[in-house]
């Protein structure tokens, strides 16, 4: 199907689909992790 | 109602966090169908070969990384302007996700440019003033990292900001300016003589929408994230404060 240029189409491809897959995964994972701790802080100024 | 409200970190927060899911809901239904369809149901070009399919990932990224440095400006000329931290931190938020659309632009470009230019690199005026766009999203995020107190460094930032405008400018327009470099005209256009075939346009122009839509859903979550990381030096001052 990509003929004689695949390696070049395939490796342009799989760099941008793993730099978002990556930017998308930080993302989440540092969401997740400031939300607890500032779930766990609200919680110590409750008197939890 | 007024868009100021917004500037309210309580209620950005409360309003925007119910639309991140539907964002990026759209994102990956406008990036599934743009991407699928560019990469198996288009043909080859007569004198691109496949290499022409680098198009769904290369333009649009390009597009995200300028734009997203328009929006920094704007977002800083509010903070400079109107002080409202907010839109300090929404810049700040857009930072990352341009500095990751401009490495996928020159990365894609670079690769392509090997087989059809003979050369992954060529100091043509819209690469090079992409590549300074590039180091300036760098520069940005390291003056923020480098200032501990938060508004000296959203001051600081915002006037890089401004000053990098030049070349992020400079990036969408440099084909114009200058008739020279390898680098070829716009894909997509307001005349349709300069658009891209037919056959390619509307998957490109759905992938630019899923990429659009992932930039939209990113900043807004990261901005979020900003809020909450102030609310917690906030919080954890104050509680040092009654401790003591």
């Amino acid at each position: 199907m990509l003929g004689q240029y695949a390696t070049v189409v395939l490796s342009a491809w799989g760099v941008s689909l793993a730099a978002l897959a990556l930017l998308v995964g930080l993302s989440f994972a540092r969401a997740r992790r400031v939300k607890a701790q500032l779930d766990a802080i609200e919680r110590q100024r409750d008197g939890g | 109602m007024s868009i100021w409200e917004y500037a309210n970190p309580k209620k950005f927060t409360e309003t925007f966090g119910r639309w991140v899911p539907w964002v990026y809901g759209i994102a990956a239904l406008c990036l599934g169908t743009g991407l699928i369809w560019g990469f198996f149901f288009t043909p080859e070009a007569e004198n691109f070969g496949s290499t022409v399919k680098i198009i769904y990932v290369h333009v649009p990224s390009a597009f995200v990384a300028i734009n997203a440095w328009i929006m920094m400006v704007v977002t800083s000329l509010v903070w400079l302007i109107r002080r409202h931290h907010v839109s300090a931190l929404a810049a700040r938020a857009a930072a990352p996700v341009g500095m990751t659309m401009t490495i996928i632009a020159l990365a894609t470009g670079a690769i392509w440019g090997q087989p059809m230019w003979g050369t992954w690199w060529e100091w043509d005026p819209r690469l090079t003033s992409f590549l300074i766009l590039f180091l300036f999203y760098i520069g940005y995020i390291a003056l923020w990292a480098a200032i501990p107190d938060p508004d000296t460094a959203a001051d600081l930032t915002s006037i890089l900001c401004i000053v990098g405008s030049v070349f992020a400018v400079l990036s969408r327009y440099a084909v114009l300016f200058w008739n020279q470099g390898l680098h070829q005209g716009a894909s997509l256009s307001m005349d349709a003589r300069e658009n891209v075939a037919d056959v390619y346009w509307l998957p490109l122009v759905i992938s630019m929408a899923g990429f659009v839509a992932l930039f939209v859903a990113l900043v807004l979550q990261r901005t979020i994230t900003e809020i909450r990381v102030r609310r917690i030096a906030a919080l954890s001052a104050r509680l040092h404060r009654a401790e003591a």
